[in-house]
């Protein structure tokens, strides 16, 4: 069980607040705010799997939020020009493995460490989106919310497909050579290259993928509200990277698994609105996220593996 | 006589189960130039580092101008008027000449002003006396490797150190260049210090040295005036030892040739001009100095740093060898001299790093085949008798020589013709490395062809047929794997070169 005590550090102490609240405030187990809360993280829990892949193989990506906003927005458009869902989503993930690609190709193409190359690009596309909407909001037609159903059955519908997708990645970082690559770069990007793998390929491959990721979960997002907020997406980058962070993943890289991350995240969003059913002050949250986004931290710096160096990225 | 500089008494220092230093006593007299030589591993480096308090010795007492110190630390030995010379140069790269000078040698208190105009006229005073016109100013990235080593002694000079060790510090200059060095050190020894002269060059030894001491397996073996020694009683010295290991055997005849090397060279990391031809089920040894270009070659070979002259061919036909993976394409494997950064890789399971590099013949749909995986990393488990609690452990969990082990199965697993194997018994104990010795043979025997690099010289008389000799990215003797330790060490160290 020792392989799995990170993740199982997460799922406990996930279970101690539920625990908890079941206890001291069972009002959080109402059905509407529970559904209505895993809908809206729902997209949050895609960009995880993706940023999840991407730290394992020891790079990190901050511009996951603008490229949200960016797929936000063109999905928007594409939906209130009446584009069928059918190619809404495709032309979605299509812009995020576009934009991904420009991170991929910067990074594992030229060498440049990857949060300096995403920080520009976080910057470029989000001011490029600003200048180009002016703040405007793409209002949706009405049928377009919730995939034409009821709210309940598309927030149900919303957080089954994010599940689905979490189960999928699981499934294939098990059961594919591609996942093994991913983890045998982010260990020792140098014995990959000598064992024949393309480290460089592998790379670029976390970024695309990662961008894809980001634009389905961009029109998940769309479907949710009448209108699209040119400035969504803000602080993603953050809320994923913690969510990876506190869900097992080393930060160094090689280590940690998709659905660690996921409960990383599950552990994270609880925080707010456990703390309105338990009557804190929700000024709170942040200062808790933070500390456990700490624990997380010194819970992997028991001085295993110190010969690793972690700011190999920067 | 005068009392001595420096005494060091019965040094003893263990690494795990390696003893590098046993029982050595050494002395360095005022004005006087002691040489230090002995093979690779005899324990040179180690000695230099428990005199700079780099590393406390298990044993034995340090005394320093006849106080002894209890225990003796980099800032101390600082204080006492150590310095040290490195092989490389371990300076600021984005400082200047002078800055790198003043932090050298300045260092009162955080607040102290600094006063850039006398910090880059001592460093001009400085750079004179060691007979260079670097520029204070320069930023120290843009020196050459000798104008780095410069500075260094400088440095040294300008510390008014009693005690200057200098490490191979010819190793990278140009013959002007060491002719200055050599000024500096005759004047070092004037003005009445100590050096310590550690050097594979024995016409340097003999052009410099008052006194030798010569270091074989950690044990100082002889410590005597210059003039006693002639350079082929000094190789003698360094080598005499017994050759406990078994003998090659003969039982194989070569087959076809497999690779064949054509005035191969590789500008950017120095490998010239090489020819050889390498048979099926032979062992070709590289000997050479550490630096000589042995790893070089076999990175060249690898695709890691391709060649750009020459021409390599495989089984008669041409090849061009950009990168690893055509390489191992090509059947040809390496495994590599660094087992921890390049080698196995500690986090994954032992499966993992033996289905490495077989990836695609494994898994050719991309679906991971977890129990052809299992089997065949059970198969090398017994082939190489490789101790592991079961193939899922992590590689870390397994002791160095068992490491290598998983290392060569990942290489093997790779079905080559040619195997390049990097000091394949560096830090593994005895008993591991007798194993993989009998690997080796077994592998040459079913037909591998191998080659050899090897800083261990009876174990490259032991598994050999053949043994290239390697001298500054050249291949300067090409001898009978049955031959004279004496006449290969002669050959490194770059005395006349015979041929099979």
């Amino acid at each position: 069980m020792k392989a799995y005590s990170r993740e199982l550090t997460v799922a406990a102490a996930l279970g101690f607040l539920l625990l908890g609240l079941a206890i001291f405030a069972p009002s959080f187990y109402q059905p509407t705010p529970l559904l209505s809360l895993s809908a809206r993280e729902a997209p949050a829990l895609m960009v995880t799997c993706g940023m999840a892949l991407v730290i394992i193989a020891r790079q990190i990506d901050i511009s996951v939020g603008s490229q949200f906003a960016v797929c936000s927005v063109c999905a928007g458009l594409l939906i209130a020009a009446h584009w069928p869902l059918a190619l809404v989503l495709p032309a979605a993930v299509a812009i995020g493995v576009l934009l991904g690609s420009v991170n991929g190709v910067l990074v594992a193409g030229l060498g440049l460490p990857s949060i300096v190359v995403t920080l520009a690009t976080m910057v470029t596309w989000r001011e490029a989106l600003r200048w180009q909407r002016q703040g405007q909001f793409v209002n949706l037609p009405s049928g377009a919310q919730w995939f034409g159903l009821s709210q309940t059955h598309g927030q149900i519908a919303i957080a089954l497909v994010a599940l689905a997708m979490l189960a999928a990645l699981a499934l294939a970082a098990k059961h594919l050579a591609a996942a093994r690559f991913i983890y045998a770069v982010g260990t020792n990007f140098e014995a990959a290259r000598l064992a024949g793998l393309r480290p460089q390929l592998v790379t670029f491959g976390v970024f695309a993928f990662l961008g894809g990721l980001t634009g389905a979960a961009a029109v998940l997002n769309a479907l949710q509200s009448p209108q699209v907020d040119p400035k969504s997406g803000t602080g993603l980058e953050l809320k994923t990277i913690a969510a990876v962070v506190v869900g097992g993943v080393a930060i160094s890289g090689g280590r940690g698994r998709l659905w660690g991350a996921a409960l990383g995240l599950v552990l994270l969003a609880c925080i707010n609105p456990a703390l309105t059913h338990l009557h804190v002050e929700p000024y709170w949250e942040k200062a808790i996220q933070g500390a456990i986004i700490l624990l997380a931290v010194m819970d992997r710096a028991d001085g295993k593996n110190p010969s690793k160096n972690p700011d190999r990225r920067v | 006589m005068p009392a001595p500089l420096l005494r060091l008494t019965k040094i003893e220092k263990s690494f795990g189960a390696v003893q590098a230093l046993k029982s050595v006593s050494f002395e360095l007299l005022p004005g006087e130039v002691h040489a230090l030589v002995g093979e690779n591993g005899a324990g040179k480096s180690t000695l230099v580092k428990v005199i700079t308090g780099a590393q406390h010795p298990d044993a034995g007492t340090i005394e320093m101008g006849s106080r002894p110190i209890e225990r003796l630390t980099t800032s101390r030995a600082r204080q006492l008027g150590v310095a040290c010379v490195y092989q490389h140069p371990a300076l600021f790269p984005d400082l200047t000449v002078a800055e790198n000078i003043g932090l050298r040698l300045g260092s009162a208190s955080v607040f102290q002003r600094v006063h850039w105009a006398q910090q880059a006229e001592r460093a001009r005073r400085l750079l004179e006396r060691v007979g260079t016109t670097i520029s204070p100013e320069a930023p120290v990235r843009e020196l050459s490797m000798p104008h780095q080593q410069l500075v260094e002694i400088a440095c040294a000079v300008g510390a008014d150190a009693r005690v200057v060790i200098m490490d191979e510090p010819t190793a990278s200059l140009t013959q002007r260049e060491q002719h200055l060095l050599f000024a500096v050190v005759r004047d070092l020894r004037q003005a009445g210090a100590g050096i310590v002269y550690v050097s594979h060059r024995l016409e340097e030894v003999f052009a410099l040295a008052d006194r030798v001491t010569v270091l074989r397996d950690g044990e100082s073996v002889r410590t005597c005036p210059a003039g006693e020694l002639t350079e082929s009683s000094l190789i003698r010295l360094m080598v005499g030892r017994e050759l406990s290991l078994a003998q090659p055997d003969d039982q194989t005849t070569p087959g076809e040739v497999v690779l064949s090397l054509e005035h191969v060279g590789c500008s950017f990391s120095g490998v010239e001009d090489i020819s050889l031809e390498l048979h099926a089920g032979e062992i070709l040894g590289l000997a050479g100095l550490v630096g000589a270009g042995r790893t070089e070659l076999a990175r060249t070979l690898f695709g890691i740093s391709p060649a750009d002259s020459g021409q390599i061919r495989l089984a008669g036909k041409n090849v061009t060898i950009p990168s690893p993976q055509v390489a191992v394409e090509n059947g040809i494997a390496y495994v590599p001299e660094d087992r921890t950064r390049h080698g196995v890789v500690s986090d994954l399971p032992i499966e993992q790093n033996i289905s490495m590099a077989v990836h695609r013949r494994l898994f050719p749909k991309g679906w991971l085949r977890t129990k052809a995986e299992h089997k065949l990393a059970e198969e090398y488990l017994r082939a190489l008798d490789i101790k592991a609690p079961g193939v899922d452990a992590p590689a870390a969990t397994l002791s160095g020589g068992n490491q290598q082990k998983v290392s060569v199965a990942r290489w093997l697993a790779t079905k080559p013709k040619v195997l390049i194997l990097d000091e394949p018994t560096q830090g593994v104990d005895v008993g591991a490395k007798s194993e993989l010795h009998k690997i080796i043979r077994e592998l040459a025997r079913q037909g591998l062809a191998v080659l050899l690099i090897s800083s261990d010289l009876p174990e490259l008389l032991a598994l050999s047929h053949r043994i290239g000799v390697m001298r500054a990215g050249r291949l300067v003797a090409l001898i009978h794997g049955k031959s004279d330790p004496h006449v290969i060490m002669a050959a490194a160290f770059g005395q006349t070169a015979p041929s099979v």
